[in-house]
């Protein structure tokens, strides 16, 4: 069974409709990687999923169980925050908490939420933090950090819930050229980990490497999905032959 | 003598600064109410208070002050302020912290609007409640980006005070206005100015104490 399962999900803004039906699914341990042109509705998707926006139509399960339904509406909020902590989400802009620091950010979630013990959930932390790489930096302030470190922090930060599924929104996007590799190295160690991920990027040939699936979204249709290698190296639809091209 | 306009100047500074103090008291926490109905989702509400808020920012205070204390008794023939120099305290107050609360309601709107959706989006996508991602998430960078603002206001608040004469009451311009007519001698009237420069000198310091408190992140 595999873990993610999106169905025939419709999202308009105002006359615009973004997304025109996307299925797919994810199996447990996979990375899906979602490349297409800017508007192609990648984010609105990701949003979508992180119900930071709700579809209009269609269903989303999580390990078999339907987690969102549109047509329901009568899944109360605790039930809503529930379901959403099986997504985590790291953010094109980070969105750190500017008056926290390092350390403060990745836990104040899990204890306002009381999710474990006190002292776990500074272990934990702690492991999270080393994971990507800032133990020397644990009582700095965001705006102390460059965008690297900053991004690398958002992704402790959202581990730091235990999602099920972390999704990254072209995590590299606003980044400077040569930062973009320490933040593409800890998603790499993420999937090498068999962490379960949707990777939304610009960066062709890190998603060929990094993605068991590729996805490619073009006017809020799937054109093209299929293994990772196949779809950048051997494309057949002729939109995303356009599409890599410019790459 | 000197002693004397002292102890008189004293006396109207206690009041100047009660005034200060009340109107803080007030204006604060309902400036908060009416930020909030400002930005409601609820369009009349919004319009409603929006424009209350137009006509109290648009105005003097000096005529808010006259036609609060003035205005019921000329409407119903009663003076519903009470008699004396108490009603009179009172209708000042309820004009100043009208008056504020409205200023301070837009340095709000200001500070809260400029936080970026952002910071609610990361809040919600980690599960924190609406509740916690206000309190947790958002308040803080709303204190820290108002404070500025909210300081200019406050040392024009010092000197606002001064207005509460036009009603007769005896705030620290009174009480050295007085020895003009009693004594002919203006020297007290200029020596209030050195009570204003000095309360508004401290002020001015423990704010920027305040900001530069704040001043670890942005
Ligand atoms: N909140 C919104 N209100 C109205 N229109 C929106 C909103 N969010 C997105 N859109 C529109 O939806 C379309 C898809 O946007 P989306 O951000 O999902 O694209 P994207 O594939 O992520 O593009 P990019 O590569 O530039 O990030 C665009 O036409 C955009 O203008
Ligand atoms: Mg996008």
């Amino acid at each position: 069974m595999p873990i993610l399962e999106v169905k025939d999900i419709h999202k308009h803004f105002g006359a615009n409709e973004v997304l025109k039906g996307i299925s797919f699914s994810l199996e447990k341990g996979d990375v899906l990687g979602i490349i297409g042109s800017s508007g192609g509705g990648k984010t609105t998707l990701l949003r979508c999923i992180n119900f930071l926006e709700r579809a209009d139509k269609g269903t989303i399960s999580v390990n078999g169980k339907v987690i969102f339904d549109a047509d329901q509406h009568n899944l109360t909020v605790e039930q809503q925050r529930e379901n959403q902590l099986n997504f985590g989400l790291v953010f094109q802009q980070f969105n750190l908490f500017p008056q926290y620091t390092v350390l403060e950010n990745v836990e104040l979630a899990p204890r306002l939420l009381k999710r474990y013990p006190e002292a776990e959930i500074r272990e934990r932390s702690m492991t999270l933090i080393k994971r990507v790489g800032l133990e020397q930096k644990i009582d700095m302030y965001p705006c102390q950090l460059s965008g690297g470190q900053q991004q690398r922090v958002a992704i402790a930060r959202a581990l730091a819930m235990n999602p099920s599924i972390l999704c990254f929104d072209e995590p590299t996007s606003a980044l400077d050229p040569e930062l973009t590799g320490e933040v593409l190295k800890v998603i790499r160690e993420l999937a090498e980990a068999k962490m379960t991920m949707i990777v939304v990027t610009h960066e062709i040939a890190f998603a060929r490497d990094l993605s068991d699936k590729i996805i490619f979204l073009d006017h809020g249709v799937i054109a093209e999905e299929g293994p990772a290698k196949q779809v950048v190296d051997n494309p057949q639809n002729e939109r995303t032959k356009a599409f890599l091209s410019k790459y | 003598m000197v002693q004397e306009v002292l102890l008189r100047l004293c006396a109207g500074f206690v009041k100047t600064i009660e005034l200060f103090l009340l109107t803080l008291a007030g204006a604060v926490p309902l400036g908060l109410i009416i930020a909030f109905g400002s930005m409601a989702k609820f369009k009349l509400l919004k319009i409603v208070v929006r424009f209350i808020v137009w006509i109290v920012r648009g105005t003097p205070l000096m005529l808010q002050l006259i036609v609060i204390y003035y205005g019921p008794g000329l409407l119903f023939h009663q003076n519903i302020w009470g008699m004396g120099t108490s009603g009179r305290f009172t209708a000042v107050m309820v004009a100043f912290i009208i008056n504020y609360s409205c200023y301070f309601s837009e340095i709000y709107r200001g500070g809260i609007e400029s936080i970026s959706k952002g910071q609610y989006e990361a809040g919600q996508v980690l599960g924190l409640t609406k509740r916690q991602v206000f309190f947790k998430i958002v308040l803080l960078q709303v204190i820290k980006r108002i404070v500025p603002p909210m300081g200019n206001e406050i040392i024009t608040l010092v000197k606002d005070t001064s207005l509460a004469r036009v009603i007769a009451v005896y705030e620290l311009i009174w009480a050295g206005q007085t020895f003009i007519k009693s004594d002919g001698i203006i020297w007290p009237l200029f020596m209030t100015g050195v009570f204003y420069l000095l309360f508004s000198g401290i002020l001015t310091i423990l704010l920027a104490k305040f900001e530069k408190k704040l001043s670890y992140f942005n």
